[in-house]
């Protein structure tokens, strides 16, 4: 089966180059000689077919290697460093992104996927799928090297091969590892496609928007996914590493969140240009951007330049992606020089309060928390670089500088939907304003009376001014619904309710994106929460209590267990709130025989208001009892819920607008429902 | 009649004009201000100022790995040198001392390390007073060309009538 996968890359790899080489040419033929008689377009369409290839060979090698898990082939190398006999099959699955090898063949397999449903649907406009189609293509043939030559998956062992494997490390033998990695790779991958567009159309000198309207569902999907990669990167931290929070600023997850930041952004100044043909150079560049900044977070993962608990074993393939890099970063520069006047802007703001002014500064915020990022992760390089000696730059560093440009961003998640295009005048700033302001100042206040002191320091600051701006946006997106559906309730005579319903339908994409918007509230109202944190840490033994806020913990018992894959310690503790028992906790720890490591299952108990989040963290070892710390995690569940609503805005802002004709349908039955005398529909 | 209009709009609007100043002055101090001091020391120092130098990254009052002998050995340094009254600074230089730069979790405000802090709100503020400028120059652009229907402060209630019905 080795020998398969390995064949099955070598074709896709071919296919690939086959694909970009011929692609391009049939391309510069159509642009140079528009009727040749050789028929350039037969040329294209054999290298989308090659295209098209390429997935089913990559598909292929991606079967093969997990087939190899399965059956547990430790001759080869992959498969003898990331799994084991005892490994649960979900694991042996996960098994395929666990390790260098294994997840660029996932990327490259990821890549062709999205290649193939490009190329699958040409018919949508063929000359400027062909373009994305080469450049696809181009993107391929790198991820394609680099698991034919510094990275092979289907590499063998040298020598005897081993009767078991060393395992799959514990810390991704958890439900949601099978999904995170997955899920965070279909983003990254994904804005290769929107990439792909955007320069194909820049290169072929695109006329119109349209290139934007083909993109904004792959954009849209793509974002979607990376949002949902980062939140379950997020869970899968706070569930099992044990230090009790989800975000640790560690380079890894900056590098996830950097091209997240910056396709946000590209996905709000985007409308500008739809709507008014506007920043189209800006768009370009942003789009370009997201792209570069995902590859340069798998650069930062895999090359070893950052240390990282998260990264890959630092391996040569970091100079790989910095060629690639320059590459992308000289054709891009070089396609945006030769064709820039392509690019005017149709319209120009007209003034500062205005929908597009804060499409703006909501851009600039974006990228000003991701250069900040940027900067903070690279910045022990620089200091190395200049000073001889290298710095840490840690939680406080991101608390302190990025925290600040979150909350102001969250400010303009408020206003933003509540000005006009063009231009808004006083008055309607005024009246849109008013109630938000009233809201924001309201819970400033209530928080204050019921303790919250601001001044004491910053953190209680930050949490203070987060909830307050979050009813301001709550009250300000809530009004713009609540204004919309009673236009429509005066049309159709339809209840609040069901006139919003129809409001949502008649432009998913606004309504949608106000979830979202309300989702990301939601999120912060979540994160505020971290500045009230308490954790206490004793031992416990039998029947011995530990009282934390308004818990009381009480140890019931103590003991071990084994199983093939592994031992593991744990504690029985029984839990009291406010002296009434609320419930029973089982934190443990995990010994695995594979790889012979240690690994923590948190214990937690989660609430709207708060997280009981209880860990094991071992016996001491003069008086053999076990350790537990607890934290309290107040609104923690609010992250996840906020997630939810993201995902549920986004989903919605996907689904098709209902159609005039639709809308004066459900107007002439309501009118006739309404005509129809009382017992007639009985 | 129409002039006394005209007066308590431009007062109300240069009003809200200081009433937003104001407001952007206010939240600019509050993100520029940084962390006051706590009143727990031990806290404040194992949980902002120092990581666990084992290699795993964490913050030092934070670190869990099992058997981590680092920062247990850390944390009781940390205790003992707040115990001897020794100040923040000193506990840090020390720490410094003994394991190097990167035991701080943030570097420090000084020499270089100096532009880590700055350069953030540098381009902040530099990318914000940009495009406020832009916008300007723009807008005085716009404003010399002719807008009829625009320019009538009171068509703008209809206007707003119009945009916000045609945006359902």
């Amino acid at each position: 089966m080795a020998a398969f996968g390995s064949f099955a890359i070598l074709l896709g790899l071919v296919l690939c180059v086959y694909n970009f080489v011929v692609g391009a040419f049939a391309l510069r033929q159509i642009a140079v000689h528009p009727h040749a008689s050789f028929g350039p377009e037969r040329l294209a369409e054999s290298a989308r077919r090659a295209g098209i290839g390429s997935f089913i060979a990559l598909s292929c090698a991606a079967f093969a290697l997990i087939y190899c898990a399965f059956t547990n082939d430790f001759s080869v190398s992959y498969i003898l460093h990331h799994s084991n006999r005892a490994l649960p099959w979900p694991y042996k699955f996960a098994a395929l992104w666990s390790g260098q090898e294994g997840s660029l063949l996932l990327w490259a397999w990821l890549l062709a996927a999205y290649g193939f449903v490009v190329r699958v649907r040409h018919k949508v406009d063929v000359k400027l799928t062909a373009y994305a189609s080469t450049i696809i293509a181009g993107i391929q043939i790198f991820f394609t090297l680099l698991i034919v030559f510094p990275a092979p998956p289907f590499a063998l062992v040298q020598g005897a091969v081993p009767a078991d494997g060393f395992g799959l490390n514990p810390l991704l033998q958890y439900p949601e590892m099978v999904i995170h990695p997955p899920m965070l790779y279909l983003g990254y991958v994904g804005f290769s496609v929107p990439f792909a567009f955007a320069l194909g159309a820049l290169m072929m000198r695109y006329p119109g928007e349209k290139w934007i309207h083909i993109t904004r569902r792959w954009t849209m999907v793509t974002w979607l996914f990376l949002t949902c990669g980062i939140f379950l990167g997020m869970h899968w931290a706070y569930a099992v590493l044990g230090w009790g929070g989800y975000w640790g600023w560690d380079p890894v997850e900056n590098a996830s969140l950097m091209p997240w930041l910056t396709g946000t952004a590209f996905l709000h100044s985007v409308m500008m240009q739809e709507k008014r043909g506007m920043m189209k150079s800006w768009n370009v560049w942003l789009i370009f951007s997201t792209f570069m900044l995902s590859i340069l977070g798998t650069l930062l993962t895999r090359s070893g330049l950052v240390s990282s608990v998260h990264a890959f074993a630092e391996s040569s393939i970091g100079s790989w992606f910095w060629t690639f890099l320059i590459i992308v970063l000289s054709v891009c520069l070089f396609t945006y020089i030769l064709q820039r006047n392509h690019l005017q802007s149709e319209h120009k703001l007209e003034s500062l309060v205005s929908r597009e002014s804060s499409f703006l500064f909501n851009n600039l915020v974006l990228l000003a928390a991701c250069f900040t990022i940027l900067w903070g992760t690279l910045f022990p390089i620089i200091s190395e670089y200049v000073e001889g000696s290298k710095v840490t730059v840690g939680p406080p560093f991101y608390n302190r500088v990025a925290v600040p440009i979150g909350i102001f961003l969250l400010f303009l998640t408020g206003i933003g939907p509540i000005l006009a295009w063009r231009s808004t005048s006083f008055k309607s700033v005024k009246r849109n304003f008013l109630w938000p302001c009233i809201a924001g100042a309201v819970t400033a206040l209530v928080l204050m009376a019921a303790g919250m002191r601001p001044w004491q320091d910053a953190g209680t600051l930050y949490s203070l001014m987060t909830f307050s701006l979050a009813a301001l946006v709550i009250t300000a997106v809530g009004s713009e619904f609540g204004r919309g559906a009673r236009v429509i309730q005066r049309h159709t005579g339809k209840n609040i309710l069901l006139s919003m319903v129809q409001l949502t339908r008649r432009n998913t994409r606004r309504y949608g994106g106000y979830f979202v918007h309300i989702g990301v509230v939601i999120v912060f109202i979540g994160l505020a929460g971290s500045a009230f944190n308490q954790s206490k840490e004793q031992e416990m033994g039998f029947h011995d209590s530990m009282t934390i806020g308004q818990y009381r913990l009480v140890c019931q018992s103590y003991t071990q267990d084994s199983n093939a894959n592994y031992d593991s310690e744990y504690e029985l503790l029984n839990v009291y709130k406010n002296g009434k028992f609320l419930t029973q906790m089982a934190p443990e720890r995990r010994f695995y025989h594979a790889s012979q490591q240690t690994e923590t299952m948190v214990a937690n108990h989660s609430t709207l208001q708060r997280d009981l989040y209880v860990v094991y963290e071992g016996r001491n070892q003069d008086t053999n009892q076990p350790i537990i710390k607890v934290i309290i995690n107040p609104l923690v569940a609010w992250i996840w819920i906020g997630l939810v609503v993201m995902v549920f805005g986004t989903l919605l802002a996907l689904v098709p607008n209902m159609s005039a004709d639709q809308a004066i349908k459900s107007r002439k039955r309501v009118e006739e429902e309404v005509a129809l005398p009382a017992g007639v529909g009985d | 009649m129409r002039t006394l209009r005209f007066h308590t709009h431009t007062f109300d609007r240069s009003l809200f004009k200081v009433w937003a100043q104001l407001s952007f002055a206010c939240l600019l101090l509050v993100f520029m201000s940084g962390a006051s001091n706590t009143f727990d020391r031990y806290r404040q120092l194992g949980h902002h100022n120092l990581i666990c130098t084992c290699g795993c990254g964490q913050i030092l009052l934070e670190c869990n790995h099992v058997g981590c002998t680092v920062s247990t050995q850390e944390e009781a340094e940390l205790r003992t040198a707040i115990a001897r009254g020794d100040s923040d600074q000193l506990i840090l230089q020390d720490f410094v001392q003994k394991y190097g730069p990167t035991v701080l979790a943030a570097p420090p405000q000084s020499g270089f390390n100096l532009v880590a802090w700055i350069a953030p709100g540098v381009v902040f503020l530099l990318a914000m007073l940009g495009a406020a400028l832009v916008i300007r120059k723009w807008k005085l652009h716009t404003v010399a060309m002719p807008t009829p229907f625009g320019a009538d402060p009171d068509s703008n209630a209809i206007l707003d009538r119009v945009r916000r019905e045609t945006e359902l």
